[in-house]
């Protein structure tokens, strides 16, 4: 078996973990499975191109590749504007649509059926706006440097598992440390109760958003840059997502991302055990029997 | 002065079926009341929606004079109401210490660490394992803890939802002490109650709610016949509100 597939797993399971992460927070603050997380990613990506196509406008030598990644100063400063813009657009979602919904004491079910419609408008918006052909962040070549034990990955994928590691850390401190974190805890146990005790249960709500958008767009910029931005790009990532989220626990950040490196892993190996046919398959796998063996997931509470 | 003021307050969760039915009464600052009343009477309905966790479709109430109705609940903590529900009163994932620090964030940054130390003080239960999951606690702690939470934020008005409801006898004991300690700092006090023989013992003032309606209001010494109550209950006697 060639070991090669520990790097590629490794890589795809941080976008995914990435990913994750917003899923399992809304799911378990909001408590509804939003279907629109993986359109975030997309329109993520798409933002953080348009930001980093205006600021090139405006100065090119920030499109100037830096040594020795594939891309110029450009797409860091983008990112921060693709972040801001896909922020506002989960926070406008929620107070046109699921805000709504929620202030009328609308049943689970409906939210999720709310956020299925949104997803296909905002994937059918997206590819209105920029069509399906697939866009690229960078189109210079990037050599794999060899790691040792017969693995390589090149200056951008190393970069995107260290990026991944220290979002993940930092995201984990801030919710188990911070007091904003130890009120999202307490939103996502008792959201009658955190009004009991003095939480604005709808600055929580914001916040999650804040942070489930701000990382769906970090994870759609990784996935762009490593391979390509498409309209369905999110919408192809939802499956294993969810897969991560329920696999790591519901509302454990550190969760979702040991989720989605497993998954990663995973669909890694299948594709050279069973072939890359078997790819989506695997995380439709793991999340069934997931759900049958350990429904609370690898961190999750029974109950939660 | 009048610290809590109910006039003529419809509540429930559909306007056309009000479990609280034009209820008025006043509570003076520092008294301790406790509302009793048979199952199903709309005690529990009426003490959440005064802390806004149920809509009032009417009338209206006042905290220390201010018009308080249908204000959201995390609003009225910072206004110095506190509450304690019946159950699901503690964060049972959180630690102990995590509880307070939530309710403490409403203080300035500078009192937050005394009024913490405060409480271990007062329930030295608790600050003895400040770092041990909530949900770890026995009955009784939790509603200590409960207790700690509400009394953190140093609120002008406590209303506690049964806080015996699922206590062993000695555990009743314990809170019903805690309780009368809280009530003999000055805190105004109410108190929805089933254990009528302990809420009695503690309050000076017992109000009877009936089908959503007050049908007593007086000394809490008048309600130890038991004769009387048990008419009451039975809604055989009304409207003896401010005998």
């Amino acid at each position: 078996m060639n070991p090669q597939a520990i790097i590629d797993g490794l890589i795809s399971g941080s976008t995914i973990g990435l990913g994750a992460i917003g899923l399992t927070l809304t799911y378990s603050i909001l408590r509804f499975a939003n279907f629109t997380h993986g359109d975030f990613l997309a329109w993520g990506a798409y933002l953080t191109l348009t930001v980093a196509g205006v600021l090139g406008g405006l100065a090119t030598g920030l499109g100037v590749p830096v040594y020795p990644f594939s891309f110029g100063w450009g797409l860091p400063l983008a990112v921060l504007g693709g972040v801001a813009l896909t922020v506002a657009l989960a926070l406008g979602l929620d107070r046109i649509l699921f805000g709504k919904l929620r202030a009328r004491g609308a049943d689970t079910i409906i939210i999720v059926m709310a956020s299925f419609g949104a997803s296909m408008a905002l994937r059918s918006l997206l590819e209105f706006i920029f069509t399906a052909k697939p866009v690229y962040f960078t189109k210079a070549l990037q050599i794999a440097n060899p790691l040792g034990l017969g693995m390589r990955a090149t200056p951008d994928q190393l970069l995107v598992i260290g990026l991944t590691l220290v979002l993940v850390l930092a995201l984990h401190l801030v919710v188990t440390h911070s007091a904003t974190g130890r009120a999202m805890r307490a939103v996502s146990e008792n959201p009658g109760l955190a009004g009991v005790y003095g939480i604005d249960v709808a600055k929580v709500v914001r916040v999650t958003w804040i942070i489930g958008a701000g990382m769906a767009c970090i994870a759609g910029v990784m996935a762009g840059l490593l391979v390509q931005i498409r309209p369905y790009m999110g919408f192809d990532l939802l499956l294993p997502l969810f897969a991560a989220a329920i696999l790591g626990g519901i509302g454990s950040i550190p969760g979702a991302m040991l989720g989605g490196l497993i998954i990663g892993l995973a669909e890694a190996f299948a594709v050279q055990i069973v072939g890359a046919e078997w790819r989506a398959a695997v995380s439709f796998v793991i999340l069934v029997l997931v759900l049958m063996l350990r429904p609370q997931g690898i961190f999750g509470q029974r109950g939660a | 002065m009048t610290a809590l003021a109910l006039t003529d307050l419809s509540a429930g969760y559909d306007r056309d079926l009000p479990i609280v039915k034009g209820v008025s009464f006043t509570v003076e600052r520092g008294e301790a009341v406790s509302i009793l009343g048979p199952n199903g009477a709309g005690k529990s309905t009426m003490i959440k929606a005064i802390a806004g966790l149920v809509p009032c479709f009417g009338g209206g109430v006042r905290l220390d004079g201010t018009d308080i109705t249908g204000l959201a609940s995390h609003v009225l903590v910072g206004k110095g109401m506190g509450f304690v529900p019946q159950t699901e009163n503690i964060f049972t994932r959180l630690t102990i210490l995590e509880n307070l620090q939530i309710a403490a964030q409403l203080l300035p940054k500078q009192d937050r660490a005394g009024r913490i130390d405060a409480m271990f003080a007062m329930f030295p239960d608790l600050g003895s394992r400040p770092r041990e999951i909530a949900g770890a606690l026995s009955g009784g702690q939790r509603q200590m803890l409960a207790a700690a939470r509400a009394l953190l934020t140093e609120p002008r008005v406590l209303m506690l939802d049964e806080p015996s409801a699922g206590l062993s006898p000695k555990l009743v004991g314990q809170v019903f002490d805690t309780l009368r300690r809280i009530s003999e700092t000055g805190v105004t006090l109410v108190l929805v109650e089933q254990n009528v023989r302990a809420a009695l013992a503690l309050t000076e003032r017992a109000l009877v709610l009936v089908d959503g309606q007050l049908a007593h209001d007086g000394p809490a010494d008048a309600l130890h016949d038991g004769k009387l109550l048990g008419e009451l209950f039975l809604g055989h006697r009304t409207a003896e509100a401010g005998s």
